[in-house]
């Protein structure tokens, strides 16, 4: 279809919860006030490693106005963890803690303060043990054991998959490099502090109102930990006040919340200070990069050997999927013939890394595309023209058996080269000659007095402009849990009125997943987004969606609104048909009617068109279910990695650096998308802004050190997150491949635009000064020491040197699959 | 020590007793039920629990109700005229300026002093006037197009009164 | 939510009133103004009165008033009024600036010039939860009794914090105190004390009721801050430079360091090594050295300690160049990496 045969697709809507948002009117978790409700707070470890001996709480329950102290004793005796593979999450520790911040107890009272007054008062007798505080220390000490389980002692998992031949590759290389990156993980900081509401009613049911991106989840887990029949469990996501991964699984004081109230008979609420929200964590791992590629003379990738080493924390999370994503996407983005990936997970007393936007690829593809920048300096080649020339093939399969279909980075590639005046300014800026500044954001002002003149320096700002590329997944091709049912499903309703209600567990964290059902069911009904009404994620009402994350939404609840809204249209197309004597394929539906486009006189409203529906189908309620094809790779780790179609971003970043101060200035930063199809250009240049926002303070500024075995910085204050002042002018620039795969050709667009920020910042950074820092976050520090190390004339690099002493397990070996066509025919189960 | 207090919240004169540590913050929200004030640290590091005292914004969770007797209160939810929208909900929901829309309520209360002040401001302008209000979903950009475009429909509608 | 331990709070009309009832309450007792230090503090429980005597209701308190004898800014007067004033604009460009870097604008709105002259000192060991704290070890400026960032020290080496500070120190600024026994009016360096602890000077019971400025009468002034973000931030390193030119040799210097003691330090050779010569890169460089050279940062506050002693040197010297008029490429009012 083109863009005009749409009525509502592709144009700059406002969002359907817009209003609702802008007049205070939405309630998010910590918003709802119950009847009854009381306040529970959680008693979290001072140690970072610890046995507990025991717990005395009767301090706290003297307290007026406590209603409950419980501990792990009063839950049942039950792991849980996300992956069904990684059950080692209690809700309140009972044998040990293993990081600051595990909850331990917890106290529920008649209001917060007198909450966190008794909780102070539970005083727990800990046997303290080693605290192992990093990947090297972990592995280490084997004798200290943070968990029993894993691929060996603290280590969590460990994974190795090779596709083709590549030592033979990388010998018949023109070029071969070897670097060594480290990035330093980040936290997700939703402007929302995570907050749940339960209440366990006296008919022997709960509900749960949590802000989470996957209520089925929490749902599943809750019936396990709870051991509460599933039945008798609701969870109700509430809107989420930002999640980016970080509310992507069930939370101790989810779980605390609904024991709670069980035991006062009373609704509860938890609401998690800021600082807690850093010990629950999931943000990015920590991870440390060892990657050979093998290059020839043009540029072209003749295969690539990476290593990474997961700073896993405390838990498993995600960690299992976490661990594969910082491998198996790397091949989507440029033609690389053979591949080997080798990856461990270890398990350190910090708290537990997990999914944040991009899930486990910003820190290899940050690796990868600073590689890449050294390679083309080295072969003499334009690093934005060596790109464009190994993108990879639409429609072929990856080495490691991943299928591409549409592919419009080239495209981007070109667009960005010719926004940003990259070819100009690559010669201009760059060397030792005095330039003039980039625009930057500082305020001026402040000497107040007249210039004497005097000839002036050179100034230190110097510029420099880098690009790199990206893919990322839309949708990830396998579940949690391993099942045959749906990924999405949605139920679509017509009433008398022409209104139409849809039903969808999917939850709107600000991503726009509420307006995107409405309109494409508007799109497919001929209706405005106004007349339908989305009704999302409650687990009671709404036909399951795995969850807010992987960039599956648009896609898989999409393709589940299409299917019932057209299900739906049949049956009023049948009656309207019927009425007007036509064949009900002679039928359009748009403008709130449903006719014959060359008699529009006579179409039929669209409420009066479901009334005759109505009469001759009876109620007029669709399912719509959508699962990916099946294409996971034939071997084991095969399920990770599959998704329907890949988006692709270019970007290029154009800077200063000081070089007295080290400190790096934006101007501006260029970046290109292939979003398949922009359902709605106004929320994907949003997706696409917020992305590049979020990589510029992972680039930058924001870090995740522990000191001491804590946490150094749990505070808006000191993890920096960019304000307006240093978030530069972002140039979006949308392009449409229309990919088979997705909702009108749609594809993903929250997470991808985020990954190429980071290496294009280093590489610009480079380009202005010829220093390489390889390690992320860039800070002015880093800079200033490469610069001391260039004037001393050793290599102008600062980055990591170590990598630790690990024997990976004998890797799965796999014929590649480069280059073999896309299969002709795609299964997805219930395509109808 | 609970006192009462009589705030003057969106215009209209509001009663608590209330304990004298209770910030302006947690009494907006849970004793006057005006949840549209959010909060993202209570220790004055993010901008989200901004309301508007006298017209200018102060962050309410550093704010006790005691300190604010006899000042105007203004939050998200005094900004709309009777049914109608400020310029500024109107720009913000049309341009996709909210995405989470949890700092929302703050950056609009925000913005709204900086436009009672500049009625046509600067980008570099509005980004001064914001930089205490930290946003994780937007990158700012639509944020700083929805200020912009209520600048021009206020100054249009200014020029036609 | 992180909430506010229970206090009583006093509202005395009165500076006399104040400085009583602080008297009265010994202790037990603190002042607030703006509430932008106190209240965070009290949060995290580094502070715990039993009572606050707050001076939002003190009218004379608010506001700046010129005169042949030079500026008396109230010290109750929002940073954002003394930002927008124009006669501090015009005669004391670094103080407007000053007071316009600390926080973000809503802090501004509420936070007063003199909460920010008398702001706690930090230390990112103490700006921390009861809880933080208390799994780390408490250290002696609260609860505990060693020093987390030097152990071994006998003293706290919590670091002064305040934008203004420095640049009122270089301008030249008193204070006028009101105590419960009368008052005195001080040059403002007797405000403070090189402890981490008791970084002031001044009795419990003083009100620091006006800051005192001379008339500008030829000085020029600059402030430079360093900083990881144009908002929000505390200044890990804050340069003032104050000097009275005639033409372009230098009559008068002062450079005062922020941000790199418990408080603001002078650099009185290097401002020295200015006075009577004609200001050129060669001498801009020497007196930087000078400056930097005492300036000791530990590794208690953002960024690394010796980044931020290399860039001592560097906003020294920037700061010299504004003022001496020369551009040398720094932004002048500000440095955010």
């Amino acid at each position: 279809m083109t863009k005009s045969d749409f009525a509502v697709i592709g144009q700059p809507l406002p969002k359907v919860d817009a209003w609702a948002k802008v007049v205070g009117e939405t309630k998010y978790a910590d918003d709802l006030f119950l009847p009854r409700m009381v306040y529970g707070k959680l008693h979290r470890s001072s140690h970072a490693h610890a046995r507990i001996r025991s717990i005395d709480t009767a301090r706290a329950r003297a307290v007026p106005g406590v209603y409950a102290v419980i501990t792990g004793a009063d839950l049942p005796r039950v792991k849980f963890g996300i992956l069904p593979v990684s059950q080692d999450e209690e809700a309140l520790c009972t044998e040990k803690v293993r990081m600051v911040g595990d909850a331990v107890a917890a106290v529920a009272a008649v209001d917060e303060e007198t909450a966190e007054q008794a909780c102070r008062l539970i005083e727990v007798d800990y046997e303290p043990l080693p605290a192992l505080m990093s990947v090297f220390d972990a592995l280490a000490h084997p004798e200290v054991r943070i968990h029993e389980y894993g691929d060996g002692p603290n280590v969590h998992k460990s994974v190795a998959l090779q596709f083709g031949d590549v030592d033979t590759a990388l010998t018949g290389a023109d070029l071969v490099r070897e670097d060594v990156f480290f990035f330093e993980g980040s936290n997700h900081l939703p402007m929302e502090q995570h907050a749940a509401v339960a209440h366990w009613g006296s008919d022997g049911k709960l509900t749960l109102w949590s802000s989470t991106q996957t209520p089925h989840y929490v749902h599943r887990l809750l019936a396990k930990v709870l051991d509460t029949p599933a039945a008798h469990i609701r969870v109700i996501a509430t809107p989420v006040g930002g999640g980016f991964g970080g509310k992507t699984e069930p939370f101790a004081h989810e779980i605390v919340a609904c024991q709670l109230s069980k035991l006062t008979g009373r609704p509860v609420k938890i609401a998690l200070t800021r600082e807690e929200v850093f010990y629950t964590h999931r943000g990015r791992h920590p991870v440390l990069m060892w990657i050979k590629t093998g290059f020839t003379k043009q540029g072209d990738i003749t295969g690539c050997h990476l290593r990474t080493w997961l700073d896993g924390g405390a838990y498993g999370s995600y960690g299992v999927a976490s661990t594969f994503y910082t491998g198996v996407i790397n091949p989507v983005t440029y033609k690389m013939p053979v591949y080997k990936f080798e990856a461990a997970r270890i398990f350190t007393n910090k708290p537990p890394c997990g999914p944040k936007r991009g899930h486990g690829t910003p820190q290899p593809r940050f690796a990868l595309e600073c590689q890449l920048d050294k390679a083309a300096e080295q072969l003499g080649l334009d690093p934005a023209e060596m790109r464009r020339r190994i993108v990879a093939e639409p429609f072929t399969k990856t080495a490691n058996h991943l299928t591409i279909t549409t592919i419009g980075l080239g495209e981007c590639i070109d667009k960005v080269v010719e926004a940003s005046g990259w070819r100009e300014k690559r010669a201009r800026f760059g060397g030792t000659a005095a330039r003039a500044a980039v625009s930057g954001g500082s305020r001026e002002g402040g000497a107040g007095c007249t210039p004497v003149v005097q000839p002036e320096p050179p100034s230190p700002k110097k510029p420099g402009i880098g690009i790199a590329c990206s893919a990322y997944l839309t949708g990830a091709g396998t579940a949690i849990y391993w099942n045959d049912m749906p990924h999405s499903g949605v139920i679509t309703r017509a009433d008398r009125s022409g209104g139409v209600a849809v039903l969808c567990g999917a939850t709107d964290i600000g991503q726009g997943s509420d307006s995107v059902l409405a309109y494409l069911t508007a799109e497919v009904l001929g209706i405005e987004p106004k007349d339908v009404h989305v009704h999302p994620a409650d687990t009671s009402l709404t036909p399951v969606d795995l969850g807010s994350y992987s960039s599956r939404v648009t896609l898989m609840c999409g393709m589940a609104a299409i299917q019932a809204a057209e299900r739906l249209r049949a049956v009023i197309f049948q009656a309207v048909a019927q009425r007007l004597e036509v064949s009900p394929t002679s039928l359009v539906a748009r403008e709130r009617k449903v006719g014959v486009p060359d008699d529009w006189d006579r179409a039929v409203p669209f409420a009066q068109a479901v009334e005759l529906g109505e009469a001759i189908h009876g109620v007029l309620a669709f399912p719509g279910s959508y699962a990916p094809p099946k294409r996971a790779g034939k071997y084991k780790g095969g399920g990770v990695g599959p998704s329907p179609c890949y988006s692709y971003s270019a970007c290029v970043v154009e800077l200063t650096v000081d070089e007295e101060t080290g400190q790096v200035d934006l101007g501006n930063v260029w970046i290109a998308h292939d979003v398949g199809r922009a359902l709605n250009p106004l929320l994907v240049e949003g997706q696409v802004e917020g992305s590049v926002y979020m990589g510029i303070g992972e680039a930058l500024m924001e870090e995740q050190v522990f000191r001491k075995n804590l946490h150094k910085q749990p505070s808006m204050l000191e993890y920096k997150s960019p304000t307006t002042l240093e978030t530069p002018e972002i140039h979006t620039i949308l392009v449409e491949t229309d990919d088979p795969e997705g909702p009108f050709g749609a594809k993903e667009a929250g997470q991808g635009p985020l990954l190429p920020v980071i290496p294009a910042i280093a590489n610009a950074i480079y380009h202005a000064l010829a220093i390489r820092i390889d390690e992320v976050p860039i800070t002015p520090d880093k800079i200033l020491k490469a610069l001391e190390l260039k004037r001393l004339g050793k290599p102008a690099r600062v980055g990591p040197v170590k990598l630790p002493l690990f024997t990976f397990k004998e890797p799965i070996v796999v014929e590649s699959a480069f280059g073999q066509p896309a299969d002709a025919v795609v299964k997805r189960p219930f395509a109808s | 020590m609970k006192v009462r207090v009589t705030l003057t919240v969106n215009g209209e004169s509001r009663e608590a007793l209330v304990p004298v540590h209770k910030t302006l913050l947690e009494v907006l929200r849970e004793d006057l039920g005006l949840t549209g004030t959010k909060h993202g640290c209570e220790l004055g590091e993010c901008g989200t629990c901004t309301v508007l005292l006298d017209g200018e914004p102060v962050l309410s969770c550093l704010a006790l109700p005691v300190e604010t007797e006899g000042c105007r209160i203004t939050t998200v939810e005094g900004m709309a005229e009777g049914g109608r929208l400020h310029p500024l909900q109107q720009a913000f929901a049309e341009l996709g300026a909210a995405q989470c829309g949890y700092c929302t309520p703050g950056i609009l209360l925000t913005a709204t002093a900086l436009l009672a002040d500049r009625p046509s401001p600067t980008r570099q302008e509005v980004k001064v006037a914001l930089a205490g209000n930290l946003c994780r979903c937007t990158g700012y950009t639509k944020i700083l197009d929805a200020v912009e475009l209520a600048a021009l429909r206020m100054g249009r509608q200014e020029a036609r009164t | 939510m992180i909430r506010l331990p229970p206090f009583t709070y006093l509202a005395p009309r009165t500076v006399d009133d104040a400085a009583r009832l602080m008297a009265e309450h010994g202790r037990d007792a603190m002042l607030v103004a703006g509430g932008t230090d106190l209240y965070p503090n009290m949060k995290r429980r580094q502070f715990e009165p039993k009572v606050l005597v707050g001076l939002r209701g003190i009218r004379e308190l608010r506001g700046v008033r010129g005169s042949a004898g030079g500026w008396t800014i109230g010290a109750a007067t929002t940073l954002s009024a003394v930002t927008a004033h124009p006669g501090i604009a015009r005669d004391f460009p670094a103080l407007a600036t000053a007071a316009g870097l600390v926080s973000s604008p809503q802090l501004q709105n509420m936070g007063t010039i003199g909460g920010n002259v008398c702001v706690d000192t930090r230390c990112n060991y103490y700006n921390q939860s009861y809880e933080w704290r208390k799994a780390i070890g408490f250290c002696m400026k609260k609860d505990g009794d060693i020093c987390l960032v030097a152990p071994g020290s006998s003293r706290c080496w919590a670091v002064s914090s305040s934008d203004t500070a420095p640049v009122l120190w270089a301008l030249g600024a008193r204070v006028r105190l009101i105590g419960a026994g009368g008052e005195r009016t001080v040059p403002l360096p007797a405000l403070y004390r090189d402890d981490g602890i008791e970084y002031l000077a001044k009795r419990p019971d003083e009100v620091v009721a006006d800051i005192l400025l001379p008339p500008a009468e030829g000085w020029r002034s600059a402030y430079l801050k360093l900083r990881r973000r144009g908002s929000f931030d505390f200044p890990v390193l804050g340069v003032a430079v104050a000097a009275r030119m005639d033409g372009d040799i230098v009559r008068d210097a002062r450079i005062v360091l922020g941000a790199v003691a418990s408080l603001p330090r002078p650099a009185e050779k290097a401002a020295a090594a200015l006075v009577g010569q004609r200001v050129t890169r060669e001498l801009i460089a020497r007196v930087a050295d000078l400056a930097a050279g005492p300036a000791k940062p530990l590794d208690n506050t953002d960024f690394t300690h010796p980044y931020r002693k290399k860039v001592t040197r560097v906003f020294v010297a920037r700061a010299l160049a504004a003022v001496a008029g020369l551009r040398d490429g720094g932004a002048t009012s500000e440095e955010v990496a």
